[in-house]
C-alpha cells in the first residue's frame, strides 16, 4: 500500500527524494479521510517554505485541509494538472505529485518515517 | 363571530400541533405524569423563571390583524424620491401571489438537501445569472443581507485576494452614507485603515489594497470608471463597485470597466422597500476570485442518472466548515427575496427590463429640463434616474421641504441645500407634474413656466452607455405571459419540500408554523411601501411596533434593551461582540480580545468572533457533550485580563440544558469577561427560563426560528440583540435615521431597523400567543422532542441527554455505529427519508455522522408518528444490510432518493422491489412526494463549476 521508494510525514504527506530535490504528495490515507477532492491550492514557484509551514490547501466537498511542508526548501515546480483534474489525488495519490522542492537542508529527511513506520503510525 | 375569550378562536390552538388528548398519550410514552413534571425534569430548577412572562394575554388572529391594521394606518405613505439604495417598485402580481405570499416558497429551509430543493435552486441560479449578466462579471453569490454589508464583505474579500498587500482601504465619498458607515464599522476590528477619498484623484500609497466606488453614485451621477479602475490596477489596488441592477439595464456594467468585485441591492427588482428590508443584496466577482467570495453559491452538477441538477457549491469557503477561517460569517441570507428578484428578471426578460430602465431615464430627463426652466441647476453630468438639483440659494432651498411636505413628497436633502430626486418604476408623468408643482411653489414660480415635455429618446455618452446584451439565456425569454410564468413558478415549487408538504425536523433551525395571519401585514402597502429614511413622524406605526416588540423581547430575555438592526443570527453575533468590545474599550480594557467558544458551537460563532477582531480560544466538551467546566475555568484564568467574552448556545447545540450554565457564566464574569448567548435555541427557553437568568449579558434572537418569521428557503431572517443595561449605551447607531446613542457602535446593517417589514410577523406571533401561549409553545417543543426520544431510542442511539434522560427541544441520533457495520452514513439516511416524503434532520452539525432532530411545537402527533415510522423502517433497512439480506452497495439507502423516472424505468436492476423503493410504507402512498432528481454528485459540481443558468442542451427533460 505505501511504497518503499519514499518517506512519509505524520501529516500524511509522502516525500520522494532525489539529489537535492524532493517531490511531495499526499498519502492514500489522507485522500481517504478527505473524500472527493475538488480543489488543490498550491504555492507559487520560487516561494521559500520551511518545514512544518503550510504550503497549500486541499478541499473536498465537505472538508478543507492544510498541506504542511514536510521539509524546507524552495518550490521549483507545482503540478498544474491538479487545477483541472483534482480527482487524481483520489484515484492515484501516490502517483500524484503536488510540488517539488529544492531542499534547504536534506538532513531533515531523517525526521520522516519510512513506509513501515508510517503504516504503523496509522494504527 | 367570536370574541378573544372564545376558546375556539384562540391562536394557541392553531399553533400547537398536538391536541390535548394527544398530549396525554405523548406524556405516557415519555414517562412523565404531566407536562409540568416533564419541564421540571428538563430544565434545571436553579434557572427556572421565578414568575410568568409579563406580556399581554394572547388574542385571536382576527383581533391581532385588526390591531396591526390600525397601527399600520399610523404610517403615512408619502411618495418617496429619496433613493439611496431604496426605491419604489412594482411587484408583479403573479410573483406576489405565487412566491411572496406562498408557503411553498416562504417556508422551506436553506437548500442543504438539494434533491428536494431543485425548484428554489433553479430560481437562485436565475438570480445569480441576472446579477452576473447585468454587472458584467463572471460569478455571483445567491445573496447577502444588504448592500452596505455586501460592500463590507467586498472589502474583506479584496484584502484576502490581495494576500495582505496592505491595510488601507479607500472609500469614495460618493458612496451612500449608510454604506460608508457600515464599511467603517467593519474595517476597524479587522485592522484596516479606512480613508474616505475620491479615488479618481487620490494617489494610491503602497499600503492601499482596495477601493470602493459607487456607480451611479450617491448623487445619482453615472461616470465612466474605466480610467480610475485602470489607475488603481496599475498601482496594484483592487476595486469594488457598488451599483444598481436597474441602472445597468441601460448603463455600461462595472465589469466592463474592470471592477474586481461588484455589489448592490436587488430590491428594485420587485421587492418593496419595507422600511428597510428584507431584500437580497448580491456580490459578483471574477472567476479567479470565486474561492474568496463570501456567501452561498449555487452551482450546477449532475445526479446519479447523469441528469442535470443544482446544489450549493464550494461550501468549504463557508463558516459551517471553515469556522474562524471562513470567508464570512454569513449563514441565513435573503433567498426568498433573491428568488423574487430573479423571477422579476425572468418575467420581464431583457427587453422588458431595458424598457423599464429607458422609460425611467426619459422621465428623469424630462424632470431635469422642467426644473431647469425654474432656474434650478441639475448637477449630475450624466445620470440614470436620480437628479441632484441645486435651487440657487440656501434660502430658496430652505423652502422646498415645506412645499414637499404639503404635497406629501419625500426628497433627499443634501447638506449643501441640494435636493436629490430619485425616480422609480412606479413614477409617472403625473408624478413629475406634482414634483414640478412643489418646486414651483417653493421657488415662487408658475408651473406652466416649467413646460410639459413629452419624453423623447435620450442617449448616454459612449463611456457609460450599455452596449452588451444581457439575459440571453432562454429562461429569460420564455415566461413572459402570466400563464407561462404562473406555471413556471408552480413547476419549480413542486420540486421542493416546504412546511406545506411535511415536517422539516432540522435541528437548530426551529421549523415551526409561520402563521398566515402573521404574514398578512408584510404585503400591506402601509408596511411595504415605506422608504427606510423617511422622516420618523411618517412611520409612527412602525415606531409603535418596534417599541412594543422591543419591550416584549426584553420581557422574554429578561434583558434591558434591544437593537432591531441585525438582519440575521450571525449579524446579531457580530453586533453583540462589537457591543462587548465597545464596552471593554470604554472601560479602558482594550486588551480584552479573547473569546472562549465551546467546540460544539455553530460555525458562525468563531467566524463572527474573527470579524469582531477577536481571538478564538476553543473550550472542550466532556463525554456527555457539556462544556468541560474545568477546561473553561483553566482557559478563563489563563486569559484573565485578555478575556473578552464567552459565546455559548443555551440550551446547548447538543440539545441539553446544561446543569453548569450558571457556574460557567459566573466564571467568565469573575475574570472580567462578558457572556454572549447564541439565541438559536430560544425555543426551549421562552417563558420557562431566560438569558438573563442563566447569566448572559447579550444574546441574539433568531426571529426566523423562535419567533415565526419564515425561513424563505434561506432567508430572510432577523437577528435582533438584547443586552443588559450596562451594554445598552453601545447598541448600534445609524447615520441617516433611527438610533443615535453617543457611544453606540457603528451600524451593522444598511437600514436602521434591519428588515423592518418582517418584524410585524414576530410582533403578531407574540401578540397572538401571549404570555401563556408562548410558554405553552416552549413546553410543547420540549414534549415533542422527548416524545421522539422515547419512540426512537430503542432503534437509534441518542447521543446526549441530561443525566435523567431528558433532552431539550432537539436531540441527536448517532448514526456512526452503522457506518462500519453496513457502510451506511448520515447522508444515506437523509436521502432515504426523502423516499418517505420527509426532509432530513440536520446532518453533520454539531456532531459529524449524526442527525439532529427538532420537531417544534407545531407538528401534530400524527406527523411525529409518521416520522418515527419512517425512521424505524429505515432502521430495519439498515439492519437488512447488517444481516446480509441486502447488498452493501446496491441497496435502498445508497440508491436513495428514488425518482419516478428511475422507478418506472423499463430497466430495473436493483435487488429490491420498486415498491420498496418508492412506497415503503402505506402512508407514503397517500401523499407521495417525488424528488425531481436522484442523488446529486457534489464532487462533480465542485470540479466543474457552473454558477449561472447552464446551456439548455445540458438540461434534462422534466
Ligand atoms: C446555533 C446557531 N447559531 C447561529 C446560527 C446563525 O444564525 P443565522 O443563520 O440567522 O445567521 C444558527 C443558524 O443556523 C445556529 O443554529
Amino acid at each position: 500500500m505505501y511504497p518503499d521508494d519514499r518517506k512519509y510525514s505524520k501529516d500524511h504527506e509522502w516525500v520522494k527524494l532525489s539529489g537535492g530535490e524532493a517531490t511531495i504528495g499526499i498519502t492514500q490515507y489522507a485522500q481517504e479521510q478527505l473524500g472527493d477532492v475538488v480543489y488543490v491550492e498550491l504555492p507559487e514557484v520560487g516561494r521559500a517554505v520551511k518545514r512544518g509551514e503550510i504550503f497549500g490547501t486541499i478541499e473536498s466537498v465537505k472538508a478543507v485541509s492544510e498541506l504542511f511542508c514536510p521539509m524546507s526548501g524552495e518550490v521549483t515546480a507545482v503540478n498544474a494538472d491538479l487545477s483541472d483534474y483534482p480527482e487524481v489525488v483520489n484515484s492515484k495519490p501516490h502517483d500524484t505529485w503536488m510540488i517539488t522542492l529544492k531542499l534547504g537542508d536534506p538532513s531533515e529527511a531523517e525526521g520522516l518515517l519510512d513506509s513501515a513506520g508510517y503504516q504503523a503510525s496509522l494504527g | 363571530m367570536g370574541t378573544s375569550s372564545d376558546a375556539t378562536d384562540r391562536f394557541v390552538r392553531r399553533h400547537i400541533g398536538p391536541r390535548p388528548a394527544d398530549r396525554d398519550r405523548m406524556l405516557e410514552a415519555v414517562g412523565a405524569e404531566s407536562l409540568d413534571v416533564l419541564i421540571d425534569q428538563t430544565i434545571p430548577k436553579s434557572i427556572r423563571l421565578p414568575r410568568p412572562l409579563e406580556l399581554p394575554e394572547g388574542e385571536s388572529e382576527q383581533t391581532c390583524v385588526d390591531r396591526l391594521r390600525r397601527i399600520a394606518a399610523k404610517n403615512r405613505c408619502y411618495r418617496s424620491y429619496i433613493g439611496m439604495g431604496y426605491y419604489g417598485c412594482i411587484t408583479p402580481a403573479v410573483i406576489l401571489r405565487n412566491v411572496l405570499e406562498n408557503p411553498s416558497w416562504y417556508t422551506p429551509y436553506t437548500p442543504y438537501q438539494a434533491e428536494i430543493a431543485q425548484g428554489r435552486l433553479e430560481a437562485l441560479l436565475n438570480f445569480q445569472t441576472t446579477v452576473i449578466d447585468l454587472t458584467g462579471m463572471d460569478v455571483a453569490n445567491a445573496s447577502l443581507l444588504d448592500e452596505a454589508t455586501a460592500a463590507a464583505e467586498a472589502m474583506a474579500m479584496l484584502s484576502r485576494v490581495s494576500r495582505g498587500r496592505g491595510r488601507r482601504f479607500l472609500v469614495s465619498p460618493h458612496c451612500f452614507p449608510q454604506t460608508r458607515a457600515v464599511v467603517a464599522g467593519r474595517a476597524e476590528p479587522l485592522g484596516f485603515e479606512l480613508d474616505v477619498a475620491d479615488p479618481s484623484t487620490a494617489t494610491f500609497s503602497d499600503d492601499v489594497f482596495g477601493v470602493l466606488l459607487q456607480y451611479p453614485d450617491d448623487s445619482g451621477a453615472a461616470t465612466d470608471l474605466t480610467e480610475t479602475i485602470a489607475r488603481a490596477h496599475a498601482a496594484g489596488v483592487l476595486v469594488a463597485v457598488a451599483t444598481d441592477l436597474l441602472a445597468l439595464t441601460v448603463l455600461k456594467p462595472p465589469g466592463e470597466m474592470g471592477a474586481d468585485v461588484v455589489v448592490g441591492n436587488s430590491q428594485r427588482f420587485g421587492v418593496q422597500p419595507g422600511y428597510g428590508g428584507p431584500h437580497a443584496a448580491f456580490l459578483a466577482t471574477r472567476q479567479a476570485h470565486i474561492r474568496q467570495m463570501p456567501g452561498r453559491v449555487i452551482g450546477a452538477s449532475v445526479d446519479v442518472h447523469g441528469a442535470p441538477a443544482y446544489r450549493m457549491a464550494l461550501q468549504t469557503r463557508e463558516q459551517h466548515i471553515r469556522r474562524e477561517k471562513a470567508t464570512s460569517n454569513i449563514c441565513t441570507a435573503q433567498s426568498l427575496l433573491a428568488n423574487m428578484a430573479g423571477f422579476y428578471a425572468v418575467y420581464h426578460g431583457p427587453q422588458g427590463l431595458e424598457a423599464i430602465g429607458r422609460r425611467l431615464h426619459r422621465l428623469a430627463c424630462v424632470l431635469e429640463r422642467r426644473l431647469e426652466r425654474f432656474g434650478c441647476e441639475q448637477r449630475n453630468a450624466e445620470y440614470f434616474d436620480t437628479l441632484r438639483i441645486g435651487v440657487g440659494s440656501l434660502e430658496l432651498a430652505a423652502r422646498v421641504p415645506d412645499a414637499a411636505e404639503a404635497a406629501h413628497l419625500n426628497f433627499r436633502w443634501f447638506d449643501d441645500g441640494d435636493v436629490g430626486i430619485a425616480l422609480d418604476e412606479t413614477s409617472t408623468e403625473a408624478d413629475l407634474d406634482d414634483i414640478v408643482a412643489a418646486f414651483g411653489k417653493a421657488l415662487g414660480r408658475d408651473p406652466v413656466e416649467a413646460g410639459d415635455d413629452a419624453p423623447g429618446e435620450e442617449a448616454f455618452s459612449d463611456g457609460v452607455a450599455r452596449q452588451s446584451a444581457f439575459l440571453t439565456h432562454p429562461v429569460f425569454q420564455t415566461h413572459q405571459s402570466e400563464t407561462e410564468m404562473m406555471r413556471y413558478l408552480k413547476q419549480l415549487e413542486r420540486r421542493d419540500i416546504g412546511l406545506d408538504t411535511s415536517m422539516i425536523p432540522l435541528g437548530s433551525c426551529t421549523m415551526k408554523l409561520n402563521p398566515a395571519a402573521a404574514m398578512l401585514p408584510v404585503t400591506w402597502p402601509a408596511i411595504g411601501d415605506l422608504h427606510p429614511f423617511v422622516p420618523v413622524d411618517q412611520a409612527a406605526g412602525y415606531a409603535q411596533i418596534f417599541a412594543e416588540l422591543e419591550s416584549a423581547l426584553c420581557g422574554i430575555t429578561g434583558l434591558d434593551a434591544v437593537s432591531l438592526q441585525p438582519n440575521s443570527g450571525a449579524q446579531g453575533e457580530l453586533a453583540g461582540l462589537m457591543v462587548i468590545r465597545a464596552y471593554h474599550h470604554h472601560r479602558g480594557e482594550d486588551g480584552r480580545r479573547v473569546v472562549l467558544i465551546p467546540s460544539s458551537a455553530h460555525g458562525t460563532n468563531p467566524a463572527s468572533a474573527v470579524m469582531a477582531g477577536m481571538q478564538v480560544v476553543v473550550v472542550a466538551c466532556d463525554d456527555a457533550g457539556n462544556v468541560d467546566v474545568d477546561d473553561l475555568r483553566a482557559k478563563a484564568a489563563e486569559h484573565g485580563a485578555a478575556l473578552s467574552a464567552l459565546m455559548i448556545t443555551y440550551p446547548s447545540t447538543h440539545g441539553v440544558f446544561e446543569e453548569a450554565i450558571r457556574e460557567i457564566c459566573v466564571t467568565v464574569h469573575e475574570h472580567g469577561g462578558q457572556v454572549y448567548m447564541d439565541g438559536a435555541n430560544m425555543n426551549a427557553q421562552v417563558g420557562l427560563t431566560s438569558p438573563a437568568v442563566i447569566g448572559a449579558d447579550v444574546c441574539h434572537l433568531n426571529l426566523h426560528k423562535t419567533f415565526a418569521v419564515p425561513h424563505g428557503g434561506g432567508g430572510p431572517g432577523m437577528g435582533p440583540i438584547a443586552v443588559a443595561a450596562h451594554l445598552a449605551p453601545y447598541l448600534p447607531r445609524h447615520p441617516v435615521a433611527g438610533p443615535t446613542m453617543a457611544r453606540g457602535i457603528p451600524p451593522v446593517a444598511a437600514a436602521p431597523w434591519g428588515s423592518a417589514s418582517i418584524l410585524t410577523i414576530s410582533y403578531a406571533y407574540i401578540r397572538m400567543l401571549g404570555a401563556d401561549g408562548l410558554t405553552d409553545a416552549t413546553r410543547y417543543a420540549i414534549l415533542t422532542a422527548n416524545y421522539l426520544k422515547a419512540r426512537l431510542e430503542p432503534h437509534f442511539e441518542v447521543l446526549y441527554a441530561r443525566p435523567n434522560g431528558r433532552v431539550a427541544h432537539e436531540l441527536i441520533f448517532d448514526l456512526r455505529p452503522f457506518r462500519e457495520a453496513t457502510g451506511i452514513d448520515e447522508q444515506d439516511v437523509a436521502k432515504r427519508l426523502i423516499d418517505y416524503g420527509f426532509h432530513a434532520p440536520t446532518v453533520s452539525f454539531p456532531v459529524p455522522g449524526t442527525m439532529m432532530v427538532e420537531p417544534t411545537e407545531s407538528e401534530p402527533l400524527e406527523e411525529l408518528d409518521r416520522f418515527c415510522e419512517a425512521l424505524i423502517a429505515i432502521r430495519g433497512e439498515i439492519q437488512a444490510i447488517a444481516d446480509g439480506h441486502a447488498d452493501r452497495q446496491d441497496n435502498l439507502l445508497k440508491n436513495a432518493p428514488h425518482t419516478a423516472a428511475a422507478v418506472v424505468s423499463d430497466t430495473w436492476s436493483h435487488p429490491y422491489s420498486r415498491e420498496a423503493a418508492a412506497f415503503p410504507r402505506p402512508f407514503v402512498r397517500a401523499q407521495k412526494f417525488w424528488p425531481s432528481v436522484g442523488r446529486i454528485d457534489n464532487a462533480y459540481g465542485d470540479r466543474h463549476l457552473i454558477c449561472s443558468c447552464p446551456p439548455v442542451e445540458a438540461r434534462g427533460e422534466d
